[in-house]
């Protein structure tokens, strides 16, 4: 249940609120003014729908709610909705995701700018609840632009955010936003909800423009196009996803001078990471275990740092790259799995190799895997990390193999 | 902003007085390449004709998408958007929630739009039934789902489907030297299983292009009356059910008229039967199933004692049923 506090520490034009990541991002929706949003029960995810009905049901948000019979359905009534120029939320978590997949692949094409969270949670079977990233990394390839959050606070800046980059018309790409199931979903921390005023200032209405579907504007949608047309479509979708790139810079840099509060560099968040011999990277709620990991080790005199990618889709790569150029070794923990990629490796570990290719600072990588079905990733997994990570360092090349930490072998 | 307040009312459409009253204007003309005696593109003309031009029509996968609407041509005047092969409820029920909720907050000009889905058997007798039967749940959203059943996938080199009359030849479903029927399964009765269990839906009805007039003002009616409503059309199709293009009129009309597909509707409970179906139920004969059946190619490898089989099963709809043609189900005999 949200708990409003006093406004002791709240920024202007803000309220303190105690809140979790499912209800900070229903608190974003009912000031983002949203039009239609459909549910369907899963675990974790599903906690934000509740929110809305709530926010619904006491007159602060006026929206169609409609609880659909399957997530395939779910996702295609709110596409749908957006198409003729409805703002609109929809979610999933592990295999509702899934069997919404053929909906997924056809959003980004129509550029149908629907926000969603993705409540992160393991592919049954076997039936496990807890995270894994699996389900959001699945439309990694499809045009959708993907963030990690961390924080319930994140959660509701970046529905704000997801919304101002996704319906901007040099984008039109739908944004999943994920967050670790029950880590971040069920756990509440102090918020700074902002007043509508302040959002009204930064978040534009929803125009479709000329792709609306309306009785004045009679276009035709979707046609076959084939081999004639249709490399020419993609094209254009990757066009729209490096454009998202100089959109999501621009977005943030005016949340900040709006809200007068947010994150330097959106893409993705360093601590401690100045000196750091050291680089670990891992996405979401996992950052938790690995600042206190860093922190225990800073007071043993290892130079170790953190960056915990937001964006995933587009992928920062020069940014990223930049950044880890000055380390000695970089770890990075997937909280995800690719059976059979190269080196066996997490999708994160291997996105980060690509991405440091071409790079002319290329320190040793070390891949792990972590924390899969929701189990704790213990300080002890993070200190093991980064004991070898230090090895790699001292031998000035990477170890190929693909360590799974905290497993029963 | 919006000028005027928000009703959910619908269009008001009155019925065509017989074909001479019909209007004159088209909203389904050139640029399609369906194929010659194609039914379900004439389906497609007459219901947005009845419908007119404030109105967005959602097409799921299957033949009315692909040939149809090829990129730089379409024979769409209203505003057209492909939806998934089991879609065509959800579409419905998105763009009618969509401008409901852009209305009803002042973001559009408040007016009835009429939004029409429509789905071949594929996508609505089989995938796309779950969300169809969600929409019809629905009742403060307007829309129509039209179902173009020509009794295959037709699109993909007709393929049975569950709307598939038993015993035909379709590419799954090939007749051979040791198995004579492949398709065993009896076609879905989709308007009566609709019309029975969504209790709230206010009109569910079958039409046959064959009658066209009427066809149009089942269209209307569907549009006008209120809430998500269903309307299944029989579309003989030459190239699934190897005829002579020519034919497909007489086809449409000997469906009827032997009592494989009866024509009605169901408004707020009521069940009406419609021209030839009506004079069935009031005692007029049948014409037997073969006039039918053997004018397709599709059951040519028939014998004597399949073309009894399927006369019977048709039999059963008139003189077994609780509702003849509509409704299924026996009460129990006294004595028995």
């Amino acid at each position: 249940m949200a708990v409003e506090t006093k406004p002791a520490g709240a920024v202007a034009d803000h309220k303190e609120m105690l809140i979790s990541g499912s209800e900070a991002c229903a608190e974003a929706l009912t000031l983002a003014d949203l039009d239609v949003v459909t549910a369907y029960p899963i675990r974790p995810y599903d906690t934000v729908m509740q929110a809305i009905a709530k926010k619904i049901a006491n007159g602060h948000l006026e929206a169609e709610y409609i609880v659909a019979e399957g997530e395939h359905s779910q996702f295609e009534i709110v596409k749908h909705a957006s198409t003729v120029g409805a703002r609109v939320f929809c979610g999933s978590s592990g295999v509702g995701w899934m069997y919404a997949m053929e909906c997924l692949t056809v959003t980004p094409p129509l550029r149908v700018p629907m926000v969603c969270m993705v409540g992160n949670r393991a592919l049954d079977d076997p039936g496990a609840f807890g995270v894994e990233h699996n389900d959001a990394l699945v439309v990694r390839d499809l045009g959708w632009m993907l963030i990690w959050v961390d924080t319930a606070q994140e959660m509701l800046d970046t529905t704000l955010l997801a919304y101002r980059i996704a319906e901007d018309r040099r984008v039109f790409l739908p944004c999943a936003i994920s967050a670790d199931g029950a880590f971040l979903t069920h756990s509440q921390s102090i918020c700074q909800v902002p007043s509508r005023s302040l959002v009204d200032k930064f978040l534009p209405r929803y125009d479709r423009g000329d792709l609306q579907l309306h009785p004045d504007n009679p276009i035709t949608v979707a046609p076959q196009a084939n081999e004639d047309w249709v490399i020419e479509i993609r094209r254009q979708n990757d066009e729209a996803m490096k454009r998202a790139t100089t959109v999501i810079d621009e977005a943030y840099a005016d949340f900040r001078k709006v809200m007068g509060r947010g994150p330097e560099n959106p893409w993705f968040e360093e601590y401690m990471t100045d000196d750091a011999e050291i680089i670990l990277i891992g996405m979401g709620t996992i950052s938790l275990p690995m600042k206190v990991g860093i922190r225990n080790m800073r007071a043993q005199g290892k130079k170790v740092g953190l960056i915990r990618p937001r964006w995933f889709r587009p992928f920062p790569t020069e940014r990223m790259v930049k950044a880890l150029s000055k380390a000695s070794a970089i770890g990075v923990i997937d909280r995800d799995y690719s059976f059979g990629s190269p080196f066996n490796s997490g999708v994160v570990a291997n996105e980060i190799r690509a991405a440091l290719y071409n790079a002319d600072q290329r320190p040793p990588l070390l891949s792990f895997i972590c924390g899969l079905g929701g189990r704790e990733v213990t300080l002890e997994d993070v200190a093991k990390a980064t004991d070898m990570c230090f090895a790699a360092a001292k031998a000035g090349k990477s170890d190929p193999k693909t360590h799974w930490l905290g497993v029963r072998e | 902003m919006a000028d005027t307040a928000f009703t959910n009312a619908t269009q008001i459409l009155e019925p065509f007085k017989g074909v001479k009253k019909v209007t004159i204007e088209e909203y389904f003309t050139s640029g399609h390449r369906t194929c010659q005696g194609c039914e379900s593109a004439l389906v497609m003309k007459l219901m947005v004709k009845a419908a007119g031009p404030r109105t967005i029509v959602l097409g799921s996968t299957g033949c009315m998408y692909v040939a149809n609407t090829t990129y730089y041509t379409t024979p769409w005047v209203v505003p057209w958007m492909h939806t998934q092969l089991g879609s065509s409820g959800s579409a419905a029920l998105g763009t009618a929630a969509g401008l409901k909720a852009l209305m009803k907050k002042g973001k559009m000009k408040s007016e009835p739009i009429n939004v029409i889905a429509f789905c071949g058997d594929g996508g609505g007798a089989d995938m796309g039934l779950g969300a169809i039967s969600a929409t019809l749940t629905h009742k403060e959203y307007n829309s129509l789902i039209l179902l173009y059943d020509n009794e295959s996938y037709a699109n993909t080199d007709i393929q049975l489907s569950g709307s598939t009359p038993y015993g035909a030849n379709t590419t799954f479903s090939p007749p051979g030297s040791v198995k004579r029927i492949i398709h065993t399964r009896w076609k879905k009765n989709t308007a009566g299983m609709l019309a029975a269990g969504h209790t709230e839906c206010r009109y569910v009805a079958t039409v046959d292009a064959s009658y066209a007039v009427e066809m149009m003002n089942k269209v209307r009616k569907a549009l006008t009356i209120g809430g998500p409503t269903f309307i299944h059309s029989l579309d003989p199709c030459p190239k699934g059910w190897d005829y002579d293009p020519m034919l497909s009129h007489e086809l449409g009309e000997l469906a009827v008229e032997t009592g494989v597909f009866p024509l009605y509707e169901v408004e707020d409970g009521v069940v009406r039967h419609y021209g030839k179906t009506k004079a069935i139920v009031e005692g007029r004969p049948r014409k037997p199933v073969r006039e039918y059946l053997l004018k397709q190619g599709r059951f040519a490898h028939f014998t004597e004692e399949d073309l009894e089989y399927f006369q019977a099963k048709v039999d059963e709809m008139w003189d077994k049923w609780e509702i003849p043609g509509v409704i299924p189900f026996w009460k129990e005999r006294p004595g028995k």
